[in-house]
């Protein structure tokens, strides 16, 4: 595995008003391996995805982008880096067909007329460089396709830009058994293809079932992250329910109860 | 190998994919097949609808609305709609006229300055694209939902009418032949208004289908919050189709006047129900993201058609406002249960 992580974040705090949802969190991402990042309602998964992608600044911290530091101050920024993030609900339009959504607001133009011919090929060319055979024409409209097919189509516009880092969010929630796992062994080629992926998920046999490492969010603050050969089933779930594990965690003076308690200090304060 | 054989099991899930594709070519040629059969069953009970004088007719009739239609067409397809347009015919019309040499009126406010055909002809675009800029504006900013912004501009731009019209009729003595070239002109024996049609058709349906502004419209009606997230700028493309729009409601409200050789309070009232009418019937969702300019193209045209062929049997105005209506009314039935059966 690679030393140096390809994202690495430091001490990054984050606060909606009196409500702090992130505190010193850090955060490291390794290219080639699917980093899990699980937590409990709330714990922060997505304040801390929309972080890195840039839709919310930060209030603290550093971020380090391939060893060096790097500030991202809008989506743009986190997409010339090559971060892409796939949405829970999915950013497709249904009336637009597989091509014209993967290219959407980034299309192929020759002047200024579309190049639909590249497109297609360019489509054709990541869909098969992620050996998906599901689809039967790109042409075909989002709209004809279920849920797994769309949820392909979401993740290969995400890698169609070069990108380095993809994450997605909760890209098994809505889906069946064997499209779940349809997705999943797509989420290991992204990894086994060089990228580094981030995968947030509820469930924690989607979790160990393709990631390398996995990293627990507890009311804002990281937890543990650890390798996940290094860790067991339910272990996880105690580092998402109490924010630690035995030797796993948060210290106990700063840890479950003390933490719940400061959680609950911080709300009162919000009419003043 | 067993992971190929799982993926493939997905190509199984979906085996009405060819069926719903056919569905919706049926549904873009739905309106064709009806336009077809009209002029079929027209031509066979009366000869004179089928002479090419008609035709002409027809076609000129259609051209002004039918520019607005076009405009119309992108509007509805980002999921908007604009009420505006038929008082900005009007209001242009007046303000062209009033510049044009020659034009008359008892309202000393419009008989001041007057301007060459070209410079007063740019005058009257520049103002129907302000109005929808403004429209644009309004409904970006303000979130207003666009029935809503554009009634209010619809009933603004309509006192702004009386206002500088002062209620009186402009009329010419006489029109420079600049000016009547726009309206009663031809170019190659095709009526002028036509081809500005034709153009308007042709450079919307490329701009729709060729260009990436046209494909960010279509993705702000299917799902303005993919469009969002996929880096178009939706707020700019809907202030640019309403300004267009407004454009080409400016240069209908230029050719009708040119037409009708005066301006007055009334014209391009109800412009905006005969332009939704058309483009509705030319199988242009009202929900946004489905549609086309050639489908609006051919709408007009039936309605067209149907208010021709109503004159020709010497029907009379009120039976034309309720077979147009009940066409309307039809068309968007159809189009409501279109909808339904692609959501189940």
């Amino acid at each position: 595995m690679s030393a140096t992580p390809l994202l690495e974040l430091r001490g990054i705090d984050k606060s909606f008003g009196p409500v702090q949802v992130l505190r010193n969190v850090d955060f490291a991402v390794y290219p080639g391996e699917v980093t899990a990042l699980v937590g409990d309602n709330g714990a922060g998964k997505s304040t801390l995805v929309k972080c890195i992608s840039g839709i919310y600044p930060t209030d603290g911290g550093q971020f380090f982008f391939e060893g060096q530091p790097v500030t991202v101050n809008g989506p743009r920024d986190a997409a010339g880096l090559g971060i892409e993030v796939v949405y829970q609900d999915l950013a497709l339009c249904d009336n637009l067909d597989i091509v014209q959504n993967m290219f959407l607001g980034r299309e192929k133009r020759n002047g200024i007329v579309l190049d639909e011919a590249t497109m297609e090929q360019l489509a054709g060319e990541t869909l098969a460089g992620l050996s998906v055979r599901t689809v039967k024409s790109l042409r075909q409209h989002v709209s004809s396709l279920s849920g797994g097919q769309r949820q392909t189509v979401a993740i290969a516009k995400a890698v169609l830009w070069n990108s380095k880092l993809v994450i997605l969010d909760e890209p098994t929630a809505a889906l069946g058994v064997a499209q779940t796992a349809q997705v999943l062994e797509l989420v290991r080629r992204l990894a086994d293809r060089g990228l580094a992926v981030v995968l947030i998920s509820h469930n924690m046999n989607d979790v160990f079932a393709v990631s390398d490492r996995i990293a627990a969010l507890y009311l804002g603050r990281m937890a543990a992250q650890v390798k996940a050969s290094e860790i067991n089933h339910s272990q996880i779930v105690e580092l998402i329910t109490a924010g630690r594990s035995g030797d796993l965690g948060l210290p106990p003076e700063n840890g479950a109860e003390n933490g719940a308690e400061q959680a609950v200090t911080v709300t009162p304060g919000a009419p003043q | 190998m067993s992971s190929t054989a799982q993926l493939d099991r997905q190509v199984v899930e979906a085996p009405k994919r060819g069926l719903a594709r056919l569905n919706i070519q049926l549904e873009n040629i739905a309106s064709g097949i009806v336009l077809v059969l009209l002029v079929i069953v027209l031509g066979a009970v009366s000869p004179a609808f089928l002479s090419f004088s008609n035709f002409l007719d027809i076609a000129r009739v259609v051209a002004i609305t039918g520019i607005i239609a076009v405009g119309m067409t992108l509007v509805i397809i980002t999921g908007g709609i604009d009420l505006s347009v038929g008082s900005t015919v009007g209001l242009v019309g007046a303000v062209t006229a009033s510049l044009v040499a020659g034009s008359v009126s008892d309202n000393a406010l419009v008989s001041g300055v007057k301007l060459p055909v070209p410079l007063a002809v740019l005058v009257g675009l520049a103002v129907g694209a302000l109005i929808g800029l403004i429209n644009g504006l309004i409904i970006t900013r303000t979130k207003i939902e666009p029935f809503m912004a554009t009634l209010g501009t619809m009933i603004f731009v309509k006192g702004l009418l009386y206002l500088y019209t002062g209620g009186y009729p402009i009329t010419f003595d006489p029109m420079p032949h600049g000016y009547a070239f726009l309206g009663q002109g031809a170019m190659f024996g095709v009526p002028t208004p036509v081809v500005f049609f034709a153009v308007a058709v042709a450079v919307l349906w490329w701009l729709s289908r060729r260009m990436s502004v046209g494909r960010a419209i279509y993705a702000i009606g299917g799902n303005p919050e993919a469009a969002r997230l996929s880096g178009l700028k939706v707020d700019r493309t809907k202030v640019f189709v309403y300004t267009l729009l407004g454009l080409l409601a400016g240069l209908a409200g230029i050719i009708l006047t040119s037409r009708q050789a005066s301006a007055d309070t009334v014209i391009g009232t109800g412009f905006e129900l005969i332009a939704i009418s058309g483009v509705v019937i030319g199988g242009t969702s009202l929900t946004g993201g489905r549609g086309s300019v050639i489908g609006s193209l051919i709408g007009v045209f039936i309605v067209g058609v149907i208010q021709n062929a109503l004159n020709l049997f010497g029907a009379s105005t009120q039976i034309q406002y309720v077979v147009t209506g009940l066409v309307l009314l039809l068309a968007i039935s159809l189009d409501g249960i279109a909808r339904r059966r692609r959501r189940t």
